[in-house]
Parts: structure tokens; sequence; C-alpha cells
């Protein structure tokens, strides 16, 4: 980041008065339109936290925080529904995860070398198609095709943890894949010429120099597939079952905060179950607040990615 | 040449639909005949295919009068009427006292609906005693050869807790009772018929208005759930669907309330496969 302002900055002492001018404009537009985005995120921020302050001030707040959902008998309980989205999750970022970095090694080096099998390409090709696929299709096929096959391979009605973790890890593979792979390509040509220099494979080169150095992009590839995973609502709506119980198997049904949303949503707007959405709301704005925050932190730690090679 | 295909059209139409339905329908439309404006419609899904058919009828009638047509779910109905987002909020419950005081809310039933337990067309059970199915959903009966069915774990299906449809089945099936924690939710009357379809060993329960051929709703205690036999009062598990407005409807919205809960709206309701109130 400090690279980049300075180098804006020498840019606008070489454009001259003219330039200055013209810039003016934008420059407040800019300033806007940042502005803007900021002042929603803290609004919608604001909003959670004042729709919330009645469950705290009510004393509700235990009500909340219990591991019960049974609102027809005054247990609003969402501890549930957040165990069930963090298991959800990480269990869909433990199966993408390795498979998106397996892909992008096989692409950056591991795969075969020859320009005339170059495999590369396409699968990239497909990865980047996969972006385009609405979540809706995943969880419409994976109602026809993998809720079935898991009912009748396993036990239990296949609306499940399994299901939804199996479908969540294709939609976020290609988050995980893209973020990788920018970082390869841009790490990886600073580093040809060193690396061809001692005499290493393609291969080699990957393991021992390009993906060590790459750590940064590594990282935000998973905080950022991690992201994506927590926040989907509809692949858990439609196929974990959400029953809102902690799960034992992955057979077992759970239930997401969003999913949770989703189906409260549509209640009576007096009743307590309703006001509970607004901490479900603040827990999920607050996990991505962390994602981002730790996302950051990442970033700072090393500011720039292969500059002491 | 054009103007009088023009002309035509709506000819041939006012004929079409006066030899389909009769004078009588002629002379409920008739209230609608030359007045312009919009009525937005939103809430419960039920409600949608009586709603539709009507405003297509209106619209046919006189081409001054725009009516929407939109879901969300009871909840939404009594959000966006309130709020005067629309004019007519569905419902498939009553409206709870706390909503009524807040937004000063008129409701007008048009239909009675049964709601059934529903099985996999597959399925071997064919009664299921009001206990057995309270016993069932409350995950006390977990297998269906309890209940004379084939050796099998029961897949439990309910509705989230929006749903007017859930709040009828808990009430007067269960009896307030107990749902298995571990039960699915499914978020929708057709959800639920598509899980249900799937699942040979499933069990939910849906509006009689939804149940066909692909799934099976066993006899309870004996009393089949049709429309009929909730029309004779032999069958219990039922509701009524209301439209609600913000105070007193007025002008078009009026018409239109008064044209559902007409002769005219009850024949479409009846089509629907719901029982008309009137």
């Amino acid at each position: 980041m400090p690279g980049a302002r300075q180098s804006s900055g020498s840019g606008n002492s070489g454009a001259g008065r003219g330039g200055v001018h013209g810039e003016r404009p934008v420059t407040a537009l800019l300033f806007g339109a940042a502005a803007a985005s900021v002042l929603c995120v803290a609004a919608i921020f604001g909003f959670l936290a004042w729709f919330s302050l009645p469950l705290l001030s009510e004393g509700q707040l235990g009500a909340v925080l219990s591991w019960h959902w049974r609102p027809t008998s005054g247990e609003f309980g969402i501890l549930p529904m957040a165990v069930g989205s963090l298991l959800l999750a990480s269990s869909a970022m433990l199966l993408a995860y390795p498979l998106g970095l397996g892909l992008c090694c096989f692409v950056h080096g591991l795969g075969p070398v020859q320009p005339s099998v170059d495999l590369g390409r396409p699968l990239m090709g497909l990865v980047r198609l996969m972006t385009s696929v609405p979540t809706v299709v995943y969880g419409l096929a994976s109602v026809f095709l993998l809720v079935p096959l898991i009912r009748g391979g396993f036990s239990g009605s296949g609306f499940s943890w399994l299901a939804a973790a199996l479908t969540l890890a294709v939609l976020v593979l290609p988050t995980i894949v893209l973020v990788i792979d920018s970082q390869l390509r841009q790490t990886g040509p600073e580093l040809r010429l060193t690396a061809a220099a001692l005499g290493l494979t393609r291969a080699q080169e990957l393991l021992h120099l390009t993906l060590p150095l790459s750590a940064r992009g590594l990282k935000a590839a998973a905080v950022l597939g991690f992201g994506r995973a927590v926040g989907d609502t509809l692949v858990p709506l439609m196929l974990a079952g959400n029953a809102a119980q902690v799960p034992h198997t992955p057979l077992d049904p759970l239930r997401t905060l969003t999913a949770h949303i989703a189906l409260v949503v549509a209640t009576d707007s007096q009743s307590a179950a309703y006001n509970s959405l607004f901490a479900c709301g603040l827990i999920l704005f607050l996990v991505t607040l962390a994602v981002n925050l730790g996302l950051r932190r990442i970033r700072a730690a090393q500011p720039s990615g292969g500059s002491h090679v | 040449m054009q103007s009088v295909r023009k002309g035509l059209i709506p000819a041939v139409l006012t004929l079409a639909l006066a030899l389909a339905f009769g004078p009588a329908q002629a002379a409920d439309l008739d209230a609608f005949a030359g007045k312009s404006g919009k009525i937005d419609i939103a809430g419960g899904t039920a409600h949608i295919p009586v709603m539709k058919e009507a405003a297509k009828r209106i619209m046919q009638k006189s081409s001054g009068i725009r009516i929407t047509v939109a879901g969300g779910g009871s909840g939404v109905g009594v959000q966006k009427v309130g709020e005067g987002l629309v004019d007519i909020g569905n419902t498939g419950r009553a409206l709870t006292e706390a909503e009524v005081a807040k937004y000063g809310l008129k409701s007008y039933a048009f239909a009675i609906d049964g709601v059934a337990a529903g099985v996999h067309p597959k399925n071997p059970v064919a009664n299921l005693t009001q206990a057995q199915v309270q016993d069932i959903f409350a995950g006390k009966i977990a297998n269906w050869k309890a209940v004379g069915g084939r050796d099998a774990a029961i897949h439990l299906y309910t509705r989230d807790e929006a749903s007017g449809t859930r709040e009828v089945f808990w009430e007067i099936m269960l009896k307030k009772g107990q749902i298995a924690p571990g039960a699915n939710v499914v978020a929708s009357n057709g959800a639920m018929k598509s899980a249900l379809a799937g699942d040979a060993d499933g069990i939910g329960y849906v509006s009689i208005g939804h149940i066909d051929q692909s799934i099976k709703a066993p006899t309870l205690d004996g009393v089949a759930p049709t429309q009929d036999n909730a029309k004779g009062g032999k069958y219990p598990v039922l509701r009524k669907l209301y439209m609600n407005t913000k105070g007193e409807p007025k002008g078009l919205v009026a018409d239109f309330i008064s044209y559902i809960q007409g002769p005219e709206g009850a024949a479409i309701t009846a089509s629907d496969g719901y029982i008309p109130t009137r």
C-alpha cells in the first residue's frame, strides 16, 4: 500500500498544473465513493447493534446465547446455529483448500511441463467458469443428485452436514484457486531466472521457492474462501436439513446462521424470535469483520511479496 | 385493418369469457368496468394461485387496472401492508394482537384450507391415528415398522416457524406437542412436496391443496384428508386464508376484496383446491 501511494504522488507532480486542475473533481468523486462505502458498512453495523439492543437491555441475552431454539416455549438460543456455521464452513474449507492448492500446483509446475500438453489453460478456464455458476444451481443439482446418493449410500434423509459441506466446497473452490493462482503468477516469473540458474526443475522451483514466498497469497485464499463459505445462505438452506441442533455425525442435519435468518425472517415481526435475528446478523457481521481484520494483518506482516529475492 | 384487429381481440376474449363463465361472472366483474388504478399484493404463498387468477380476469375486463401479486410468506405480508408498501398483505394465519395493535390492520378471510401429513407414494402405510402422528413428530416412534410400514428409520420433515401451515399442524394435529429437534426444516409447501416425493422413508405435512400423485396422504383415524371432508367437518386440521388491509379498504382495493369474497372469487378459490368461506 505505501508503495502505491508513493508512485501516484510522483505521477501527480509530473502531470503539471492542467492535470491537477482536472483531477480535483475526480479525486473528490472518488473520495465521496469511498466515504459512502465506509458509511454504509458503519450504518449496517450501527443498525444491527441498535436492533440487538432490546435483547441486551431486556435481559434476553441469556435466552439468545443458549443451546435450544424453541420459539414456542420462549427459547431463542442461536448457539447451535453459530456452531453449525463454523462447522460447515471449516469442513468445506478442509475439503476445498487442499484441492485448490493441489490444482494450482499442478498448473504451476507439478503437472506436465511440455507446452504440447498444457492442461493449465483449460483447467483455469473451467475454474473461472465455475465462478459464474449461480449458487442455486449447485443447490438444485445437489438436491436431486447428491442427497439421494447420501441417503442411499449411508443412512438418514440425505439432507445433512455432509451434503452441504461437499457442495459448499465446490462453491468456494474457484475463490481459493483464483487467489492462489494470481499470487503464483505474480511471484513465479520473478524467480524463474534465478531458479533456472541454480539448475532447479519447475517442480523444485515451485515447492522450494515460489510456494514459500507466496505465503501471503496462500493465507489470503484461506481467509477469503472461509468468508465465502461462512456467508453462503442458499447451499445450507437447501441441503443441510436446517435442524436447529449441533450435529453429532456428518450425516446429521445442521442449521447455519445464514439459513436461520432466511427461515425466521418471515415470522411475526413483533415476536422475540424475529428480534433474535439481529443478534444472528451481528454475529455474522463480527465473524466477517474478524476475517477481514485477519486478512489485513496478513498483508501488514509482509508488505511486499517477493522484493527480497 | 389494424383498428379492426385491435377491436376484435377484446371482443373475442369477452365472448369467450362470457361463454365460459356465464352471466353471473360478468355481473361480478362489472364493478371494475371503466375503472383504473393499481393494486399491489404480497404475502402468504398459498393465496397466490387465487390472487393471480382473479387479477388476470380483472385486468382483462378493465385495461386501466394493474394488479401485482408477490409472495414472501405470511410475516412478509403483515410487514409490507403495515408499512404501506402494498395494498393487501396475505396471511395463512390469523393476525396476532400485537400486529393488529401496531399497524391497525383489518382481516378478510376468503378460504379454508386443510393441512395433512404426507408420505412418499410408495410408503405402504395407509392410515395413521392422531396419536401416532404426534409420536412420530415427537421422535417417540422412529421406525416405520411400529406403524405397519417397512423396517426403516423415519425421516422427519417440518416447516419453519413463519409457516402458517406449520402453525395449524402443530396446534391442531400435534396439540402443541414437541417436534423432534433433529427434524429437517424446509421453507415452503413446494419444497416439502419435493422432499417427500424424493424420500421413501420421509414424513411431513402440506396444505391439502398441494396434495397430488407425487405424494401420498395417509388417512387420519380413517378420514381421508380431502377438501370435501374438511368442508363437512370430518377432517379437523384446518386454517383460514386471509387478506389484510391497513385500515378500512377503499376504492379499488375494496372492490377487489369483495370480488374475491363474492361468488366468482369463491369459484376461483374452489378450483384451486381450497374451500371458499361463503
